[in-house]
């Protein structure tokens, strides 16, 4: 193994004996939840809210010549309205985290002067219910001129293509080359060079039940906006949010309590969030936007779409794999609102789990005629995941190779661990080998021929197919100066305050937005193996609160870091209060040391003599109300605030080198399907999920976590996927054409795990929540295992619905054609 | 039009979770809209605006209803349920129990109808095989479990 100044120091994790850490308490949400009794955005009223409508843009690229919205303010009981005009004089176009040309982008709240996809939002209609919203909405008129519109990111970048942003001055968003190790000495190492012209991953989110919603006050005597919403990053919403609306941060009051899911497509509502600000402030009333269904299909936080074209893969006969160059085309869709960040954050797992030290990878982003792409579980990492497991068993098809061989051989070994991959990750700990094992055994490997052939004899295909795949954690936000060098972004941090209060009660407040990772329960297992008192006595708020002073630039829930980032922050404050409680029970006890006293069943007390014992509410009813005769430099308050800073340094920007996260939680996921050669149709017959996520809080909210992430996996691989037509309209906007599985579309799961506790972390946590998409590598890899005896198509795109399956068996020509083999 | 006077309007009476409530509601206000917004009973939830996700269901005079595709005056003279009758006072029913235990929600937003679909189905077949379970409850999404707990949870409240 190397070393790199940039691998974080190792911490000593504690292991106390008795500990609520580790132990499947019931969750504190779930009280409320079960008798519906949460209180989610669309909840929330005020007297006289007005609600909002979108009217939105029935073309994909458009100039707009007019808008006219007099007849439908004329209706009784609509309030108002709002056009992209107003808001091009009210803001300031949102801040770019693109280089140029992206940089150049002046994106609104509206559309200003033309549309760039179907279900652009253009004029906001404000009335006293939310049917009238919607028909003074069909009141509004708009007149347009169609452009040809892009829906393709392959024809984006064609001399004669349509420019989507003039400003930009073509529809190049962003590009970026990475190269590590020696490429031209790894090919001539080779014995063959494995070439795979085009490969596809598709295009589809993760829907979560609720959609997006606000509802926004805004108080005229002080200037400032409450703005109750299910955002999931309200640091990042207020950074692009303030300097557009022209104002502190101060002024913008972010709520939430429950949000009915989020996976990152809760992150880039800002735009909708300002128009909200704009008309509370115009208006006069608060306004409430609940985003219907469509909209959210049509206009929300769609996944990345990436290519990958010309690749060619270096490898030894006996397996070896030495490295791999590619071109990636990433298609953003219409802007780039937390774009281009996917064009590094494939990064932080560039050689997936395996030891290839040469890599080179030429990112492209291009704009086309579609929903913008936002974080979407597993952000980016999930695509190029999906990109090495693909070239592992192509590889392994084409060389004939056995996949579990391959992947042994050319897997990070726990041994190297810590590992730093060629780009400077520090990948933590692992074991890759152990968890595949794992993996085929509760899938029942070894008889996986018998079956075969027993599937065979009912006329059926069977396959099984390997995922492997990480889930990197804690981001490090230097990693954007690869994207933009003039960024003034680094680290991370997050913050959580801890107090007791005068009747002992111990009062938590994080500066997350859980949407159900059961945040409130496992900080109070935390806060109570700290102060050695009931997790039951630990009381954590619900929800994010900017009044609460328990946030920072990057609070949040996404990208896999609560474990890490939350519980730190949780577990610096603690200790803080610990120790406070300590020194005002020396000072109430006369002077003993410290040293000599314990937190013990919700007291402070002398450890050789534990009758002398200061009841928590004691603690806090001296300070807090019965303070007189203290010394005057105890330097107590009982109410403690610890901002955790994850160590990280800046990456290199030149040589695109650095550790992009603190920790790499990994999965293995098997899949066995059974194919129908007649029909295409396939089902999954067996399934096993292996993670390893370090140490577990709550190993059953861990467990919950992996098993909605595979469900998201085997929706989008089966079934899920926003199509467009030529005219670029969406096909599939709502849950009729959009089929998320549903109680008879889940297989039969068998999970397993292992610890690898992180060296980096407190707790010896690592983020995870997000998976790395492995069961759509997984079931990529089965469904090409199963077609080997029908045709031996290959499978080079993420979505594979029954019917491009029965393609493949119809035409196996047409992908394997896509791959070749020379000797080097 | 004079502001929030519809000539549509009707007056209808409608007993949820005991309580009976007469209102004045447009012909053309869907039932979950009438339960959320005019009776402040939040805890139906709207999940898709067309009938797939369930997350808005209901009993009505014992059937299972998605709110969404039932007007609020088709529900006039009826007898509604909703997920805040389940528990009874602070004791939360079998079912919301086992729901916790087996940490059959997440996020909590499906969790009502999930709740009220399981309900009709224990009533109706009290001990439904997993088949049966998974057939009760595919009206229903959930985008945070994965489902598997869920039938767990059922599973279990139907065995005790």
């Amino acid at each position: 193994m190397t070393t790199t100044t940039i691998a974080p120091a190792q911490v000593e994790v504690e292991a106390p004996a008795e500990q609520y850490k580790g132990q499947n308490v019931p969750r504190k949400e779930d009280r409320r939840l079960v008798q519906g009794q949460g209180v989610f955005v669309d909840d929330v009223k005020r007297h006289g809210m007005g609600y909002i409508h979108f009217v939105r843009s029935p073309y994909a690229h458009a100039h707009i010549s007019s808008i006219d919205v007099s007849k439908a303010e004329e209706i009784g009981g609509v309030y108002g309205t709002l056009t992209g005009e107003e808001v091009a004089v009210l803001t300031d176009p949102f801040f770019q985290i693109s280089s140029v040309p992206g940089a150049n982008l002046k994106d609104f709240a509206l559309a200003v002067g033309k549309v760039r996809y179907v279900g652009e939002a253009i004029v906001a209609v404000v009335a006293e219910t939310r049917e009238l919203a919607r028909d003074a909405s069909e009141l509004v008129e708009i007149e347009y001129e169609p452009i040809t519109p892009i829906t393709d990111a392959r024809q984006a970048l064609a001399t004669d293509a349509p420019s989507i942003h003039e400003d930009a001055g073509g529809n190049l968003m962003w590009e970026g080359t990475y190269e590590w190790g020696d490429l031209d000495a790894a090919f001539a190492e080779a014995d063959k060079i494995v070439k795979i012209d085009e490969l596809h991953f598709h295009r589809f989110n993760s829907t979560p039940l609720e959609t997006n919603g606000a509802l926004v006050e805004y108080n005229r005597g002080t200037g400032q906006w409450t703005i109750h919403t299910n955002n999931q990053f309200p640091g990042f919403a207020a950074i692009m949010m303030g300097p557009a609306m022209r104002t502190g941060l101060d002024k913008l009051r972010f709520v939430t309590q429950d949000i009915g899911g989020g996976f990152g497509n809760k992150i880039t509502s800002h735009p909708q969030l300002v128009a909200c600000c704009l008309l509370a402030r115009k208006l006069g009333r608060a306004v409430q936007w609940t985003e219907w269904r469509t909209d959210f299909h049509s206009s929300m936080s769609h996944g990345n779409e990436r290519w990958f074209q010309d690749t060619e893969v270096a490898v030894k006969n006996d397996g070896t794999l030495l490295g791999f160059r590619t071109k990636a085309l990433d298609d953003a869709g219409a802007w780039l609102r937390y774009e281009p960040l996917g064009g590094v954050i494939w990064a932080q797992v560039t050689p997936g789990m395996y030891r290839w030290r040469h890599i080179r990878l030429e990112f492209t982003q291009v704009a086309t005629n579609k929903a913008p792409v936002s974080p979407n579980r597993g952000y980016s990492r999930m695509q190029h995941l999906w990109f090495t497991e693909r070239i592992i068993d192509i590889v392994a098809q084409e060389l004939e190779l056995d996949p579990v061989e391959i992947r042994k051989r050319n897997y990070i070994r726990t041994e190297e661990m810590p590992y730093e991959t060629p780009n400077g990750c520090v990948y933590d700990s692992g074991d890759y080998a152990k968890m595949l094992d794992l993996g085929l055994d509760l899938i029942g490997w070894d008889e996986r021929e018998a079956r075969r052939a027993e599937a065979a004899s009912r006329g059926k295909l069977l396959g099984v197919g390997i995922g492997s795949t990480l889930d990197s954690g804690t981001n490090n936000f230097g990693q954007s100066r690869m994207i933009n060098p003039e960024l003034q972004f680094s680290g991370n941090n997050e913050v959580a305050t801890v107090k007791l209060d005068i009747f002992g009660e111990i009062v938590v407040t994080l500066g997350t937005t859980p949407q159900g990772q059961g945040h409130e329960t496992t900080a109070a297992q935390v806060v109570a193996d700290i102060l050695k008192c009931s997790w039951e006595d630990v009381h954590v708020r619900a929800g994010h609160d900017s009044y609460w002073n328990s946030h920072a630039g990057f609070s949040g829930t996404y990208a896999s870091q609560f474990a890490v980032t939350g519980l730190s922050a949780v577990k610096g404050a603690t200790d803080m209060l610990a120790a406070e409680i300590k020194k005002l029970a020396s000072a109430v006890f006369g002077g003993v040391p410290e040293e000599a006293l314990e937190l013990a069943e919700g007291t402070v007390r002398i450890k050789d003599n534990p009758d002398a014992a200061l009841p928590f509410m004691a603690c806090g009813a001296i300070i807090n109300a019965n303070n007189a005769g203290l010394p005057e430099d105890l330097g107590v308050t009982l109410n403690c605030r610890y901002v955790y800073r994850p160590p990280f340094e800046v990456p290199d920007v030149e040589k695109k080198f650095g550790n992009l996260t603190l920790t790499y939680a990994a999965q293995v996921h098997v899949a066995v399907v059974e194919v129908d050669p007649e029909t295409g149709y396939y089902d999954i017959v067996d399934y096993a999920a292996v993670d390893d996520c370090g140490k577990r809080i709550n190993p059953q909210i861990v467990e919950g976590q992996v098993m909605g992430a595979t469900a998201q996996a085997l929706g989008a691989v089966v079934h899920e996927q926003f199509v467009y037509d030529e005219d670029g309209n969406l096909l599939t906007p709502n849950f009729y054409d959009y089929h998320v599985p549903h109680a008879l579309d889940m297989p039969p799961l068998k999970t397993g795990n292992i610890e690898s506790p992180s060296p980096f972390t407190a707790l010896g946590t690592k983020g995870m929540g997000e998976g790395g998409g492995a069961g759509i590598h997984a079931v990529c890899a089965a469904v090409q295992d199963a077609l080997r005896a029908h045709g031996g198509a290959i499978v080079a795109d993420s979505a594979n619905p029954y019917h491009k399956v029965w393609d493949m068996l119809r035409h196996p020509e047409e992908t394997k054609k896509l791959v070749s083999v020379v000797d080097a | 039009m004079e502001a929030g006077t519809v000539s549509s309007a009707r007056s209808i009476s409608v007993t949820i979770n005991g309580t009976t409530y007469e209102r004045e509601v447009e012909a053309r206000k869907l039932l979950v809209h009438f339960i959320r917004d005019d009776l402040d009973l939040t805890g139906s939830h709207i999940g898709c605006d067309t009938g797939n996700c369930g997350a808005c269901s209901v009993i009505v005079d014992g059937t299972l209803v998605k709110s969404c595709m039932m007007l609020a005056v088709q529900a006039d003279g009826s007898t509604v349920e909703t997920v805040e009758g389940l528990a009874d006072g602070e004791e939360l029913s079998k079912l919301q129990q086992a729901f916790s235990s087996h940490h059959a929600l997440q996020c909590g937003y499906c969790t009502p109808g999930m709740l009220m679909s399981a309900t009709a189905l224990l009533r109706s077949n009290p001990k439904p095989s997993e088949d049966e379970i998974k057939k009760g409850l595919q009206g229903n999404i959930c985008r945070c479990t994965g489902y598997w707990n869920i039938f767990a949870a059922v599973k279990a409240a139907s065995s005790e």
